[in-house]
């Protein structure tokens, strides 16, 4: 953490583009941006910014926005109910549906069902996230009326109207994750299959269902969660595009609002969460590691 | 009665039961009910304080928050808003201005002079027409709880334009402990007097702002014109929302879950105009000014010959075909000062307004182009700029100019237009804008007819004296007829030195349900006051 709070601070400071001139505004003179400037202490040498940053970091305090004037962890704040809410239905929907999916393709090898597992696989991957989105708006929202076009609605105003607006994005986004994991889940269950114990186990008489769940999915299991965790970290930080079309206020757009705006502090703070979410992710996934298959040892 | 006699209840008595309920609910309903108008706002709001910063949405905040001294009607004209009655002394040095009873900030306490002259201050401090203002002013005094004087040091004709600037910034009245905060330092907390209260503990930045009406604030009696006259709240709580995704925007303007879209981009009204219930309207009667600036600092466009042949490259038309297409939307204009302005005037705009391409290119040699790269700067994130900026470097490629186009978002641009190097060392040579035409209503506020070179002139540092000394002496001018003269002398000589050159005017309409009535005509938009949210039949 450490390592990518001095990176990120790095990067930042070293990139085009100034705060200053931004905050300044069309009338700015170069005298108003100095002062700018010098009132965010962005005339200090970099070492001098640094140090302080980090002394608010060991303290738990991300600083406060450059713009608007808030604490950034209050902005970070606001944004991660429905970041993770978002992460949280779109995994569901996912897991749902892809691991079965992948689950009958392995089992079905070859057939028409495992092509058409491939097929909607592929078509999941190469279809834009945008280009969905808005398929499913018109459909659903605009000519069915079924669900809103936009927006996110903490769960604090009611269940269903949360959930309500949240079927479209989580729909639209799950579906990349689907063909992502039905492929996993596929070549996985396949690799296991061809197993010597399987064999045994249809020796043994096991119905396809105990083989199936019991004895390939269990052991296929690894490389299926390690993707699921790596879906999360990716829907923490990284559906920018879905958080746009959807209108959910998520951390996705926080980052792209801060990096226009070269608000350095948001950043930071953003990018520090993000890595600890991935620190954490993989920490748990390690563990599930452990759970699923004894053999593993850390 | 009728339980009480121990009597079953007859059909008439059921039905006066219901008819009262129905009543009841009919009438108390309007009352109770809370009318919430749903905007989806042209930038997210960042920021709260219009004095430190001059971004246009935080200028719309203010104009929900606060109120002015003078505010600009629709004759362009300066008339009071928070004051009552004003005077001038017959030497034209002391101005006094009287406040309107019952003004009150949201906080309920009184608003007095004392708050006046500090927020004046403040002001005065960061906004190009506020620190001449404040150049010119010998004395701000309180005479008594809500009588102020502001004396001058010489005659200067803009003292009530300036306090009635409708655009950025804007002379906004806050109280004194919060006026009293470092200009380059954001102010801690919204306190205003406007007809609208600011809810902090709503605002979450990217997402919504919240205004609630304010039930104190005493309207003028005049209707409303511009940001003058009569500001009556007719909806309970406002809500602005940021939509980043455009499209996402239309769609929930087309189904009813926001009522109001700002700027919608141009190319999605024919969809909005085709849409029932739904109407697009220009609100801006003056429109946007498209600006080419060039930096005067560095060759080609250090020479004048280089600058005069960018004016017979230009066709306005070209520009606004390819960055807006629809006629309806755009018009040329040749006027520094805005077309449909008091200030219009064509003077000196002959090789804007007819494109020779030859001509040009003669003027590029004359200047002594040697076939060094031009860099132009291109805000890929802003497509009129961006569509702009492509125009420009085709043109220059026919006049056999090399042309650099290095892309980039308008916040990098923002940095690199302040860069006073050589375009080969992180300066440029071009970058493309623009303004709202209500910021360059005259030559003190249109920052772009400045020559005051490296110090005081706008990105491209244009050095004149002679403009400079134009513009001193418009400030000073006190007759109408004189400034007039004296506007077409700096626009004359503005084209003889080409501060900039204009891409031609255009609008950007705003899109709402049907249920809105009540929107205000104005070069600054939307004002929020006076607009109704009638129940869906």
């Amino acid at each position: 953490m450490g390592v990518v709070a001095l990176f990120v601070f790095l990067l930042l400071h070293l990139s085009p583009g100034d705060p200053a001139t931004v905050i300044a505004g069309d009338y700015a003179t170069p005298e108003d941006i100095a002062r700018i400037r010098a009132q965010l202490g962005l005339d200090q040498p970099l070492y001098i910014q640094f140090t302080p940053w980090v002394g608010q970091l060991l303290h738990g305090d991300l600083g406060v926005s450059i713009f608007s004037n808030l604490p950034v962890s209050q902005l970070i704040g606001q944004r991660i109910a429905p970041t993770l809410s978002l992460a949280f239905f779109t995994l569901s929907i996912a897991i749902f549906v892809a691991v079965p999916l992948g689950m009958l393709a392995a089992w079905k090898s070859g057939s028409w069902i495992d092509r058409g597992v491939m097929a909607f696989s592929v078509l999941g991957f190469s279809t834009p996230v945008f280009v969905l989105g808005y398929a499913l708006i018109y459909f659903f929202s605009l000519k069915l009326n079924f669900f809103p076009v936009q927006g996110y609605v903490s769960i604090s105003e009611g269940l269903w109207p949360f959930v309500h607006r949240l079927v479209l994005p989580s729909i639209t986004l799950s579906v990349i994750f689907i063909a992502l994991f039905a492929r996993i889940t596929r070549a996985s269950v396949m690799e296991i299959l061809e197993e010597d114990y399987i064999r045994t186990a249809r020796a043994k008489g096991l119905s396809n269902r105990t083989i199936l769940l019991r004895h390939a999915l269990r052991n296929a299991a690894v490389p299926i969660i390690t993707v699921i965790g790596i879906g999360f970290a990716l829907l923490i930080g990284g559906v920018v595009v879905t958080e746009s079309v959807f209108n959910i206020p998520g951390l996705g757009r926080l980052t792209v609002d801060a990096v226009l705006r070269r608000d350095y502090p948001v950043i930071q703070g953003i990018i520090l969460v993000f890595s600890a979410t991935y620190v954490l992710v993989n920490l748990i996934i390690d563990i599930l590691y452990v759970a699923l298959d004894p053999r593993i040892r850390f | 009665m009728a339980i009480l006699d121990n009597k079953p209840i007859t059909t008439p008595v059921i039905r006066e039961a219901v008819f009262a309920v129905l009543l009841f609910l009919w009438v108390s309903a309007p009352v109770t009910a809370e009318t919430t108008l749903k905007m989806v706002a042209h930038a997210d709001l960042k920021n709260i304080d219009p004095i430190w910063t001059t971004a246009y949405i935080t200028r719309n905040h203010g104009y929900m928050v606060y109120d002015t001294l003078f505010a600009l009607d629709e004759n362009l004209e300066p008339t009071p808003q928070m004051v009552d009655s004003y005077s001038i002394s017959n030497d034209g040095l002391t101005y006094t201005f009287t406040l309107r009873e019952k003004l009150y900030w949201h906080n309920g306490t009184p608003v007095t002079s004392r708050d006046c002259i500090a927020s004046l201050k403040r002001w005065g401090a960061r906004d190009g027409m506020g620190q001449k203002l404040m150049d010119m002013t010998a004395s701000l005094e309180p005479l008594d709880q809500t009588t102020f004087s502001l004396t001058l040091r010489e005659p200067y004709g803009l003292v009530l334009e300036s306090l009635g600037k409708i655009s950025s910034n804007v002379p906004f009245m806050m109280p004194e402990h919060i006026a009293l905060t470092d200009p380059f330092k954001q102010i801690p907390e919204t306190i205003g007097s406007g007809p609208f209260k600011f809810l902090k503990s709503e605002w979450i930045p990217g997402v919504k702002v919240v205004y609630v009406k304010n039930e104190n604030y005493v309207p003028r009696k005049e209707s409303p014109s511009y940001a003058a006259g009569g500001k009556i709240a007719k909806v309970d709580r406002v809500e602005w929302l940021y939509i980043p995704d455009a499209a996402t925007a239309m769609n929930a303007l087309i189904a009813g879950e926001i009522d109001l879209f700002e700027a919608p981009p141009i190319d999605l009204l024919p969809i909005m105009e085709a849409t029932p219930n739904v109407t697009v309207q220009d609100l801006n009667p003056l429109g946007v000014q498209g600006w080419v600036r060039l930096n005067h600092l560095y060759p080609p466009f250090n020479h004048p010959d280089a600058r005069r042949a960018m004016l017979w490259l230009i066709d306005q038309t070209h520009y606004l075909q390819a960055i807006i297409g629809n006629p309806e939307y755009y018009r040329t204009c040749p006027a520094f000062f805005g077309c449909g302005t008091p200030l219009e005037s064509d003077v000196g705009a002959t090789p804007l307004m007819q494109q020779d391409i030859e001509k040009a290119r003669n003027l590029f040699e004359t200047a002594g182009y040697d076939g060094s790269p031009v860099v132009l700067l291109q805000s890929t994130d802003i497509p009129i700029l961006n569509g702009a900026a492509l125009v420009t470097a085709q043109l220059l490629r026919e006049a056999g100019i090399q042309v650099e186009l290095q892309a980039m978002d308008w916040s990098t641009l923002t940095s690199r237009r302040a860069v006073t190097d050589p375009p080969d060392q992180g300066g440029w040579n071009i970058f493309l804008t623009w303004w709202g035409s209500a910021d360059v209503l005259n030559p003190i506020m249109n920052i772009g007819v400045s020559g005051g070179c490296r110090d005081k002139a706008w990105f491209g540092w244009p050095c004149d004296e002679q403009i400079e000394q134009l513009r001193d002496d418009f400030a000073r001018a006190t007759e109408p007829s004189m400034q007039r003269d004296l506007a077409e002398q700096v626009q004359k000589r503005a084209y003889e030195l080409v501060t900039y050159a204009s891409f031609g005017e255009f609008k950007t309409p705003v899109a709402f349900r049907d249920e809105i009535k009540g929107l205000l005509v104005s070069p600054v938009y939307p004002f929020l006051w006076n607009v109704e949210k009638q129940s869906q039949q």
